[in-house]
């Protein structure tokens, strides 16, 4: 066997993905349901860009006594106050809920000036002082914004997305493709609840990146099957299959090579930025099985089914192909 | 068959040269610096040159290098500790005199200048500095205005003998003047308006768009929604101007803060550099207010050198360094019984700035008015910035008060409350009405938002960046080295002009670099990966199928390029929709994924073929291609 060209996948693959279109779409039900439920019942551990709050990181100049630091705040009166480890062990997160008593936002902001003082006093131990590498405050007014946009964002990219597949090719592609993604998108942030990892704007931004990219795979692969099903003279199902598996060789190398991209982020971009990176990873995982496993299969099932015929020249193709000699 | 348009190649080539110049600012490190600005009155000059020297010396901190300008000086340090002790030892040693600020100074040549290009504006996050969100507090601006109303609608009354039961504010924020028994009802509402709306021959005045109805004995002045948004709209604009002066005195402009409006009723205020959050807030917490004075006629120089002062003045500095005025120690009226100052023109066009007084200055300004037609008179201009110290390590917190006159004018006629400065340039007529608003926050203003980003922690996160970027670059340039071999590396020169592109149209827009920036970069990488796989696997399924290696690859490129329309389009949008709902760093991670996106169709669809194109289109026996 020749090395040249190196193949992921073999050549002219002939996998009957079809046949198993009803396990693969069972499959993806119960993993939106398990992320469904996950959402539904654990929540997000939204990061204070939603919730309003104060972070204060701290660095110090060895590895701290974590427990002890959380003792000494508590001591203080911030009870509800979470301290966990950040990026490299002598870095600190601390994260505190807003006041109840806070009153006016001028008042939560005296007061949360006064905590990233108070933090750092009660964090630094003699002979191990901490310095403030970052603090954060926002306003729970800002919070509730923060969230409501990247609402209107989702909801916002769901319409553009449906509104240009439907255009270019087709409502069934349209709705199989945001269906797909949407599954995706699901599961990715039923994993950040399951985990109970923070949730802040960052990740949501990388959800989104996962919406771009996993309906990136969908597309393509119906291109490939709206060119097969005008050229080929086969039932919709090997259409469909056939066109995944000329894809596939494609979708797997592209996939393998975001993913090493979004690897190095998660490897080398420090603590800011492995939300991000952790959900995009997840994120291109479960895109490109979707987009073979689930996107296709959706194209067989009851109203969704297509037919040569919504794919046939719309009648001004026809006219084009009339003036042709 | 396999054929490329010679003007493309120019193309391709002119946009390589230009990227690469574009980008290569970024390539520059900033220097840590210290940036001295002279307060009026003294100059930056050898002297300056000496005390800073001998505070560094002091303060055993070396400098790289010491650069004078025309109105500033640099000092450049060579790390971000020294950058600290500096800052501290200058602060100390200049006091008052000279505002000392932390910035970084750019190292990049001038000749990459001479072409526009610099480097790339870094974000909060990057640098290292606090971002502010303040509310503004719109209900005390609009309260203000409404009393004015109110206020001038009972003089107006009572000047025209007109018996009124009640003059009163309505909760949709109209006012209802309600007359006496028996009064004209038309007349009244005339009167109203000729006196509320149509001041002077400016058409912006406030009160230009208020409504009038009659019913009965009462008159309803409405406030338009029009109306009500102006007043909002002004309120924000004054407390900008307001903050923008104040943190220009303070910080020196070396170090770009950036002040914004952000929707309605907030406003944004990102200081670099700056890292002691109190101070900041107090800074802006600062109150600035103004006097209308009359000058007191003499030789202001004379008086002050012989030290004979009248008894009824004092004396001022004026602005600029322009020298001393005597001004009257009567206050004519002061800033917080000033309406309104805005730019208008006067009878013949020409700019003049309005200035609208309540009713008690009004009557005050024109009785003194109607016996000084002809004289002079000034505005002082006070702040109070808040201040702390340190005295034997205790916090000593004081005001400083700076008190400036502004340049005298002639009193042209009897005025009252309303009246224009004119014989003044465009430019003039802009900072002077600026200045009159300045004078306080229109509304007071709360933190809603604050993120404070230490200089090492931007340092780093700049390092981490960069790291990401250049690994997940690495990553895939390695994978397609070896899977596609000589297509391979014509994607990967495709990759890299595509980053090189990126960072150059981030350059030269202005673009704002943040940390989800350079996540943004490296998902770049990621998705136009995808345009030349989809490529090179089309020209690898053309050559299965028997297709001769030309005309093999030149269907690959066309078939592919649909696809890769379609399929970048759906990312492209996203990246909008996150643009334009994302706020700060987001915004950064979506402008790069966006410019991205469009430069990586040009490289993967245009640049490749035609290095392809180059490469293959000319043998003619060609059998096999090593893809």
């Amino acid at each position: 066997m020749k090395l040249f060209p190196l193949h992921l996948v073999p050549n002219d693959t002939s996998i009957d993905f079809m046949r198993l279109r009803w396990v693969s779409i069972a499959v993806a039900v119960i993993l939106a349901v398990v992320a469904l439920g996950a959402i539904a019942f654990k929540g997000f551990n939204f990061a204070l860009d939603f919730t309003g709050g104060t972070v204060v990181e701290l660095r110090f100049q060895a590895p701290p006594d974590v427990d002890g630091v959380r003792s000494r705040l508590e001591a203080a009166g911030y009870g509800s106050a979470q301290v966990q480890t950040f990026g490299t062990g002598s870095d600190l997160l601390v994260r505190l809920q807003p006041r109840e008593d806070a009153g006016t936002a001028a008042a939560a902001s005296e007061a949360s000036n006064r905590t990233a003082q108070d933090v750092v006093r009660l964090a630094s131990t003699e002979g191990n002082a901490a310095t403030v590498m970052r603090s954060e405050f926002v306003g729970p007014q800002v919070g509730k914004e923060l969230a409501m946009n990247g609402l209107y964002t989702l909801l916002c990219v769901v319409a553009g997305f449906l509104i240009y597949i439907a255009m270019r090719f087709e409502w069934k592609f349209a709705v199989a493709a945001i269906l797909t993604t949407l599954h995706d998108v699901l599961i990715c942030a039923g994993f950040f609840a399951l985990t109970g990892r923070e949730f802040d704007l960052t990740i949501l931004a990388g959800l989104l990146s996962v919406m771009g990219f996993s309906i990136n795979d969908t597309i393509v692969v119906f291109d490939r099957v709206r060119e097969n099903f005008r050229s080929l003279r086969v039932e919709p199902v090997e259409v469909l299959n056939r066109s995944v598996n000329q894809t596939l060789s494609r979708t797997i190398i592209t996939s393998f090579v975001a993913f090493l991209t979004v690897l190095a982020l998660y490897l080398y971009g420090g603590g800011s930025l492995e939300g991000m990176a952790i959900s995009q990873m997840i994120g291109i995982v479960i895109g490109t099985i979707s987009s073979i496993f689930v996107a296709c299969p959706l194209l067989t099932i009851g109203f969704m089914k297509v037919t040569k015929q919504d794919l046939m020249p719309k009648a001004k193709d026809v006219e084009a192909l009339a003036r042709r000699p | 068959m396999l054929e490329f348009p010679r003007w493309k190649y120019a193309l391709i080539l002119l946009v390589m040269l230009a990227s690469t110049l574009y980008a290569l600012p970024n390539l520059y490190p900033q220097d840590p610096s210290v940036q001295i600005t002279a307060n009026r009155g003294f100059a930056i000059d050898a002297a300056l040159r000496g005390r800073v020297d001998a505070a560094l010396k002091d303060a055993g901190v070396q400098s790289k290098a010491i650069d004078a300008e025309a109105d500033s000086m640099l000092v450049r340090l060579p790390s971000l500790e020294a950058q600290t002790a500096a800052n501290d030892a200058l602060r100390t040693a200049l006091g008052e005199d000279y505002v000392v600020a932390l910035s970084l100074a750019s190292t990049v040549p001038d000749w990459l200048g001479w072409f526009g290009a610099r480097p790339m504006v870094q974000g909060l996050d990057l640098q290292g500095g606090v971002h502010f969100v303040l509310q503004v507090d719109q209900k005390v601006a609009l309260d203000k205005r409404i009393e004015s109303y109110l206020e001038d609608a009972r003089v107006i009354l009572r000047d025209k003998r007109i018996r009124y039961t009640a003059v009163e504010r309505r909760a949709d924020n109209g006012v209802v003047v309600t007359l006496a028994e028996g009064e004209d009802v038309a007349a009244a509402q005339k009167a109203l308006a000729t006196a509320l709306s149509a001041r002077g021959s400016a058409n912006a005045l406030p009160g230009a768009g208020l409504s009038y109805q009659t019913s009965g004995n009462q008159i309803v002045i409405g406030l338009p929604q029009a109306e009500l948004d102006q007043i909002a709209g002004e309120a924000i604009e004054q407390n900008l101007t307001t903050l923008r002066n104040r943190v220009a005195e303070v910080l020196g402009k070396a170090s770009e803060p950036v002040i914004q409006r952000q929707g309605n009723d907030r406003v944004v205020v990102q200081l670099p550099g700056v890292q002691d959050t109190a101070e900041a807030k107090r800074l802006i917490g600062a109150t600035a207010t103004l006097e209308f004075r009359a000058v007191v006629e003499g030789n202001a120089a004379d008086a002050v050198a012989s030290g004979r002062i009248p008894p009824e003045a004092k004396v001022y500095q004026l602005r600029e360094g322009r020298g001393p005025v005597l001004l009257n120690k009567r206050v004519l009226a002061s800033g917080d019984e000033m309406v309104n100052a805005r730019v208008g023109v006067d009878n013949n066009g020409l700019p003049a700035v309005d200035v609208t007084l309540n009713n008690v200055a009004g009557q005050r300004m024109f009785d003194y008015t109607s016996a000084n037609v002809g004289k002079l008179m000034s505005v002082v201009y006070i702040e109070r910035v808040p201040t702390v110290s340190m005295v034997d390590g205790k916090e000593v917190r004081s005001v400083r008060v700076r008190e400036e006159a502004l340049a005298p004018t002639r009193i042209a006629g009897v005025f009252g409350k309303n009246f224009q400065t004119t014989g003044l340039e465009k430019s003039e007529a802009e900072n002077l009405a600026r200045l009159l608003r300045a004078g306080s926050l229109a509304a007071p203003m709360d933190f809603v938002e604050e993120r404070v980003v230490g200089p090492s922690l931007g340092a780093e996160n700049v390092a981490r960046g960069t790291k990401a970027v250049v690994y997940s670059f690495i990553f895939a340039l390695a994978f397609f080295l070896i899977y596609y071999r000589m297509f391979g590396l014509i994607t990967c020169i495709a990759l890299l002009l595509n980053l090189v592109m990126v960072v150059a149209v981030m350059s030269l827009f202005g673009a704002t670099m943040t940390l989800p920036g350079f996540a943004g970069l490296a998902l770049t990488i990621g998705m136009s990966v995808d345009a030349n796989v989809l490529i090179n696997e089309r020209i690898r399924e053309e050559l299965r199928a028997g297709v001769p290696p030309q005309a093999s690859i030149a269907t690959g490129y066309d078939k592919a390029s649909g696809t890769i329309f379609d399929s970048n389009m759906t990312a492209l949008l996203a990246g909008v929709f996150l643009y334009a709902f994302g706020t700060g760093p987001l915004q950064g991670f979506a402008v790069t994924m966006v410019i991205g996106i469009l430069t990586s169709v040009f490289t993967a669809v245009t640049v490749s073929r035609g290095i392809a194109t180059l490469i293959y289109g000319g043998r003619r026996k060609l059998k096999s291609l090593p893809i």
